[in-house]
């Protein structure tokens, strides 16, 4: 129970001071407190003064950042500069796209990478390894914009270039690692009384190697989330990335920071979650 | 492997002879326009053909390839002394001081790589002269990479500052400042030379990312990411190979970037 508390702590105290850091941003960026309203020719003197001065009741840094999370706090993200929209608005239409995206795209790779990966290190069968390690280590070198636009040419869905981008890191850690296990003393043990491959695998090998599996599946949300943005940008599937990449060409830090916090959340969650599976065992001691 | 990874560094280190020479060996400047020739297949003249706007292909690929290859690596180097001197300090020192920056780390690291590229890029001005946008996008990724290689030093000082010698060290009068420059930082050369290693094809995929999605190096300069953002307007181009000629040299360059990183990451 403790480390899941300590887990809450650690990822509230960093959405603090991502936060703060997003905070500043916001308020160091180019055009803050600058109102188009205020050119308005319809509005007199006195409105645009009042419009002013509601700006520079948050001009300080510290006011700022209370501000930003009192509004946060009551949900309020604020209002996008380029779109003319809630920021919440915006996430509530574009947020599940992304989810599809990035969950397709970690099945896949998770899927292609982990049978590759065990393929290649149970069946010692050379061909098969030189096919895979080829094949990670094309896609490894290769931009994710490029596998997107590679796939718009092909006119191949954009989800699958997500789980090509996951796939070569998967493939290569968890080849590595069943390697290791592979010719470790309980597995060779196993293999000489006669236990078969998928025995050895299912009740020797993955129990070793799960905990290193799980932080590795942590690590990689965050990879697909990071793929997301020239993923969606150049296949125009309309979820974050997509209005990252579009709030970045407008310079509209407060939807972008948002955004960037948002996806910094969830992948802290899914690393703790990773973290928290991957040592059960500590957590029923404390 | 050993044959692999030696013609990997010798065709890392032709390249990048080629691409310094770029003055010398490209057949004509990289903004130079054939106005006559726009879209032009390969001939003597232009070895790759010409791009949309009449440019000659292999001149920007040799320019480009030169931005690339020079300023990644510049770029790992300044990322590589911001972890030694934050994560080496933090290690050394200890207490609050390595807690605080291990948290920063933590941060960093949560924080989506693009995502908190763009944030920063979307902050400064868009619309810059070429050659600040070649300064601007390989700081940015030299000033934010730092935070895996500072962890991964500032746990290898504080295990090289409990070791025996830095003891003896200390019992013999060294002080802090000394002990880092003559006694730790030496012994953390290898991982700072795996570290750079490992940046350089990060930086260079990143880069190319960016390029593509139109937040890195500014036309009309030349980068990788700004040629394979070409890829873009080929609807039919698998009649037109040569187009992807950026493409293969950039996988080529890539792999032996990893190729030759096998060799690097052992002594770490």
């Amino acid at each position: 129970m403790s480390r899941l508390v300590k887990h809450a702590a650690r990822i509230l105290i960093i959405l603090l001071l991502g936060g703060f850091c997003g905070a500043t941003l916001v308020r160091l960026a180019p055009g803050f407190g600058v109102d188009e309203e205020e050119l308005d020719s319809r509005l007199n003197q006195e409105s645009i003064q009042a419009l002013r001065q509601s700006h520079a009741r948050h001009e300080s840094l510290g006011g700022f950042y209370i501000h930003y999370l009192g509004r946060l706090i009551k949900g309020d993200l604020g209002t996008s500069r380029s779109l003319q929209q809630p920021v919440t608005q915006l996430l509530a239409q574009r947020f599940p796209e992304t989810l599809k995206s990035v969950g397709f795209g970690l099945a896949l790779g998770w899927t292609l990478g982990l049978a590759l990966a065990i393929a290649s290190a149970l069946s010692r069968n050379w061909f098969v390894d030189l096919f895979s390690s080829v094949l990670a280590g094309a896609l490894l070198c290769m931009p994710a914009a490029v596998l997107a636009l590679l796939f718009v040419i092909a006119r191949a869905p954009g989800r699958l270039v997500l789980g090509l981008i996951v796939f070569p890191k998967i493939f290569r850690y968890a080849r590595n690692l069943l390697i290791r296990s592979v010719a470790m003393p309980h597995v060779l043990t196993a293999r000489a009384k006669g236990a078969g491959g998928f025995r050895t695998l299912l009740w020797h090998i993955l129990p070793v190697t799960a905990p290193q599996l799980l932080a590795l599946a942590g690590v990689s949300v965050s990879m697909a989330f990071a793929a997301s943005i020239p993923v969606e940008a150049l296949c125009d599937l309309p979820g974050i990335g997509q209005l990252a990449w579009k709030a970045a060409l407008g310079r509209d830090m407060e939807l972008l920071v948002n955004l960037t916090l948002i996806v910094t959340g969830v992948t802290l969650l899914a690393n703790s979650a990773a973290d928290l599976l991957g040592s059960p065992s500590r957590m029923g001691e404390s | 492997m050993k044959r692999a990874r030696i013609g990997a560094i010798v065709f890392l280190i032709a390249i990048s002879v080629v691409c310094l020479l770029a003055d010398f060996v490209a057949p004509s400047s990289y903004a130079r326009q054939f106005r006559d020739a726009p879209d032009a297949a390969p001939s003597r003249q232009h070895l790759l053909g010409t791009d949309d706007l009449g440019r000659d292909r292999f001149s920007r690929l040799l320019y480009g390839t030169r931005v690339s290859l020079l300023l990644a690596p510049g770029a790992a180097l300044l990322s590589c002394l911001l972890a030694a001197v934050i994560g080496g300090t933090a290690g050394f020192v200890g207490g609050w001081l390595e807690r605080f920056v291990m948290g920063a780390t933590d941060l960093f690291l949560s924080l989506p790589w693009l995502f908190l590229l763009i944030t920063v890029r979307a902050l400064l001005p868009l619309n810059i002269a070429p050659l600040t946008s070649v300064i601007i996008t390989f700081a940015l990724l030299g000033c934010l990479g730092w935070a895996a290689s500072a962890r991964v030093i500032c746990t290898d000082t504080r295990s090289i500052s409990d070791s025996g010698f830095i003891l003896l060290a200390r019992a013999s009068g060294s002080g802090g400042c000394r002990l880092l420059w003559r006694h730790i930082f030496p012994n953390l050369r290898p991982v700072l030379f795996a570290q750079f290693w490992i940046s350089i094809p990060v930086f260079i995929l990143t880069e190319a990312n960016l390029g593509i999605l139109g937040l890195g190096v500014a036309e009309p300069l030349p980068s990788w990411g700004s040629l394979l953002r070409e890829l873009e307007s080929f609807s039919a181009s698998f009649d037109q190979p040569w187009r992807f000629a950026a493409l293969a040299l950039f996988i080529i360059v890539v792999s032996c970037f990893h190729l030759a990183l096998q060799k690097q990451e052992l002594p770490a």
